[in-house]
């Protein structure tokens, strides 16, 4: 009762991340790809991404504060991110990092660190979701987290 | 062989399991999944986040991948130049992957060579099938050597969509090819995998000389108004298709952009082709069997230029370790001691005919040395004492060096897969690797391992050692060949001084072996050999092309004396890399190889 319940939560959980826009199709792929060789493997990759994404974006942000811009390099970076983004299904993080990048072209300087800010909470609100979900789905134990029934 | 044997079977059982991908991605994010994703698919899976690493493990091991997947936006290195260098250089299929879909990003991947481009995020499906592109670079292979080798006439179309009609086409040929399969077929029970194929490919091999002649035809037209089929006919190579022609222009085309890109004043395809022409190559590779093996003049040299050695089958007991040294051999005898048909090249027992001098001091330890492995397996009298044709692999490291010759090193047909597949496709070469070890240790040259052997293993044994003969062959080792030095500089595409990326640089710190001189000698005994003898001289650096073009040259080398004797077969598989010097056994004409 007490796992089924959590797993309920689980899927309740996992199924407003996407109908929020939070992840995307992706995520599921990786949820497929997590077998008993590797049973933690989602959680691996998101930590993975969080800890890369982190180090992108203070780049960004040192870029950003430099003087002249470089919107070239600052494109770049952001090309990075936005391809790391789309290896966990961050929907909403890899929108931003589009509008970003647009930004970028026109050399609009105060867009971009506009949206930068918005790529900056994305990512926060995401990790912290995420995180959750994973605390909840240890809860629940290996054999049911791989496929939570659906809430 | 039993070793090899088992290690192919077990490898090639279910191809594609345990298909060797190599996956280059500065995110590490991806770089897990696309390992997961890739595991799940039966592959074996190497991961790298930086592009010279991969690069590195490239060269270090041609036969080590099957395919490459690579992201296109990586810091240290662009994932197109990668490609290019993949390309020319090992001759594996690429795969681009980026998040960005633009058309023209596309367009630049499949222009740079990329055999696929795979938008992120990658699903596992599109992974599941990428064996197709090594599969097709096999069948192309196959194609090729079987049309330019058993028949002149058959226009081998390089396109897997042609495939069936070449098949039909070279029904006829296949025949020939099927007998001789048979032969292999028994020490390579996974041959499943080549039937289609049956092709024995017949790598066109682009010679030194054959280079020369292209870069000549292209500057004489002007490389504005060029064009694959003006370069033909200019060329005036019997045997050479407009596809070769055209592929060869591409990669070259290739290698002048980028030349100019870094355009350090380098004046390498200038070096190289005042080597070349000074090599008096007189003789141009023959593409056809026989025929064309009456250009030997006087001066048939043949100017052997290893850059590397890649040995993948070196002598058994030799490892490619210990093979070094550049030798540059330029055989000089009448050619057509040398042309002989495949068959006929069983006779050439007596390897006291073609004495080429090789002397490895200082060798540089060859980077691989690609056996030819099928070949042998066919010829399996050859294996009295007929020479092996080893195929040697070249860094092409040098890209510029490879555009000299026209992709010669770049093309290296990254023998990596074919390796794996060897034993699938019949690689007809009859190339036999050679290992050649520094002079003191020709001694340890010993027999000639037939190739077979070698094609199971990925490299580990080469064709059996050379003997060399020290008869009065004189080869000369192109010393001039500072190019390779010139390489060693060059290397470095990115302008990086880190040579040690390059293999090439590894292989041979500069060091240049002693020029060699050989003489062919005996020309009846030539008469024996196969009808072309490919050499590229590689200064310094102890790479044998392969030599390996249909008819086997026994090398044999003394101690004591110098002179070598080289029995080559020189296939068509004689490239450099001569990942695909297979096939050459049935083809006794020498295709275009590609010398690094």
């Amino acid at each position: 009762m007490e796992y089924s319940s959590l797993q309920r939560q689980v899927a309740y959980m996992k199924k407003r991340l996407f109908d929020q826009g939070y992840l995307d199709e992706q995520f599921y792929q990786l949820e497929e790809l997590q077998d008993e060789a590797n049973p933690n493997f989602v959680e691996e990759v998101v930590t993975l991404f969080f800890r890369d994404s982190s180090r992108l974006m203070a780049n960004i942000e040192q870029a950003l504060e430099k003087c002249p811009q470089d919107f070239h390099r600052l494109d770049s970076f952001m090309h990075q991110l936005k391809g790391s983004t789309s290896s966990i299904g961050a929907l909403r993080v890899k929108n931003e990092c589009t509008q970003f990048r647009e930004y970028c072209d026109e050399g609009n300087l105060d867009g971009c660190q506009r949206s930068f800010q918005k790529v900056k909470r994305e990512h926060a609100v995401l990790k912290q979701k995420l995180k959750a979900y994973f605390q909840l789905l240890r809860q629940i134990g290996p054999t049911e987290r791989a496929t939570p029934p659906g809430g | 062989m039993v070793m090899e044997n088992l290690a192919a079977s077990s490898r090639t059982e279910a191809f594609p399991v345990g298909l060797r991908v190599l996956v280059v991605d500065d995110d590490p994010t991806w770089l897990k999944i696309l390992e997961k994703m890739l595991r799940k698919c039966s592959y074996e899976v190497t991961t790298c986040g930086l592009a010279r690493v991969a690069l590195e493990m490239l060269r270090e091991r041609k036969d080590r991948f099957d395919i490459v997947i690579s992201d296109v936006n990586m810091p240290d290195m662009d994932g197109f130049k990668l490609l290019e260098h993949v390309g020319l250089e090992m001759d594996l299929p690429v795969i681009m992957m980026s998040i960005d879909g633009e058309t023209s990003r596309v367009m630049k991947g499949v222009q740079h060579g990329a055999c696929d481009y795979l938008l992120k995020p990658v699903r596992m499906k599109e992974l599941k099938n990428i064996w197709q592109h090594v599969y097709r670079k096999k069948m192309h292979e196959v194609k090729e050597i079987e049309g330019h080798d058993i028949n002149e006439d058959l226009q081998i179309r390089n396109g897997p969509e042609d495939f069936e009609d070449r098949l039909v086409l070279n029904g006829t040929d296949m025949n020939s090819v099927r007998k001789r399969k048979d032969v292999d077929s028994k020490e390579h029970p996974d041959q499943e995998f080549c039937d289609p194929a049956t092709v024995k490919k017949a790598r066109v091999v682009w010679s030194v000389d054959l280079h020369q002649k292209f870069v000549n035809a292209v500057n004489q037209i002007g490389i504005d108004k060029v064009g694959p089929k003006k370069i033909l006919d200019l060329m005036n190579v019997p045997g050479l298709t407009r596809e070769n022609v055209a592929s060869h222009l591409q990669k070259y085309r290739l290698y002048l952009s980028r030349l100019q890109k870094q355009n350090e004043g380098r004046t390498f395809s200038g070096n190289m082709q005042s080597d070349f022409s000074s090599q008096d190559v007189s003789e141009n590779f023959d593409l056809h069997n026989s025929t064309q093996t009456q250009q030997n003049g006087a001066s048939s040299k043949y100017i052997y230029t290893n850059q590397k050695i890649s040995e993948q089958g070196i002598a058994p007991d030799a490892c490619a370790d210990d093979f070094k040294g550049v030798v540059s051999l330029q055989v000089t005898d009448r050619k057509q001691a040398l042309l002989s048909d495949v068959p006929d090249s069983q006779k050439v027992s007596g390897v006291s005919q073609l004495g080429v001098l090789l002397s490895f001091k200082d060798m540089m330890p060859i980077v691989d040395m690609k056996p030819l492995k099928p070949s042998i397996s066919r010829h399996q009298p050859w294996n009295a004492g007929i020479p092996v044709v080893q195929s040697m692999q070249c860094p092409k490291h040098n890209h510029e060096h490879c555009s000299l010759f026209e992709d010669c090193s770049c093309l290296p047909k990254p023998d990596k897969e074919p390796q794996g597949f060897v034993d699938h496709f019949h690689t007809p070469t009859s190339l036999i690797s050679i290992t050649c070890n520094s002079e003191d240790d020709m001694s340890g040259l010993s027999e000639f391992n037939p190739v077979q052997t070698n094609q199971k293993s990925s490299h580990s044994k080469a064709i059996s050692p050379m003997s060399f003969m020290t008869n009065p062959v004189s080869v000369q080792v192109d010393s001039g060949l500072s190019s390779t030095q010139d390489f060693g500089a060059t290397c470095e595409e990115d302008g990086e001084t880190n040579k040690k990326e390059y293999y090439y640089d590894q292989t041979c710190s500069g060091r240049i072996p002693p020029p060699l001189e050989l003489s062919l000698k005996n020309e009846t005994d030539l008469a024996s050999l196969p009808e072309e003898l490919q050499l590229c001289s590689l200064q310094g650096i102890g790479c044998f092309e392969n030599l390996g073009l249909n008819s086997m040259e026994i090398f044999q080398y003394n101690d004591s004396t110098s002179a070598i004797e080289v029995y080559s077969n020189w296939n068509d598989g004689l490239e450099f890399n001569c990942d695909y010097l297979y096939d050459s056994v049935d083809y006794p004409m020498i295709d275009e190889c590609l010398f690094a």
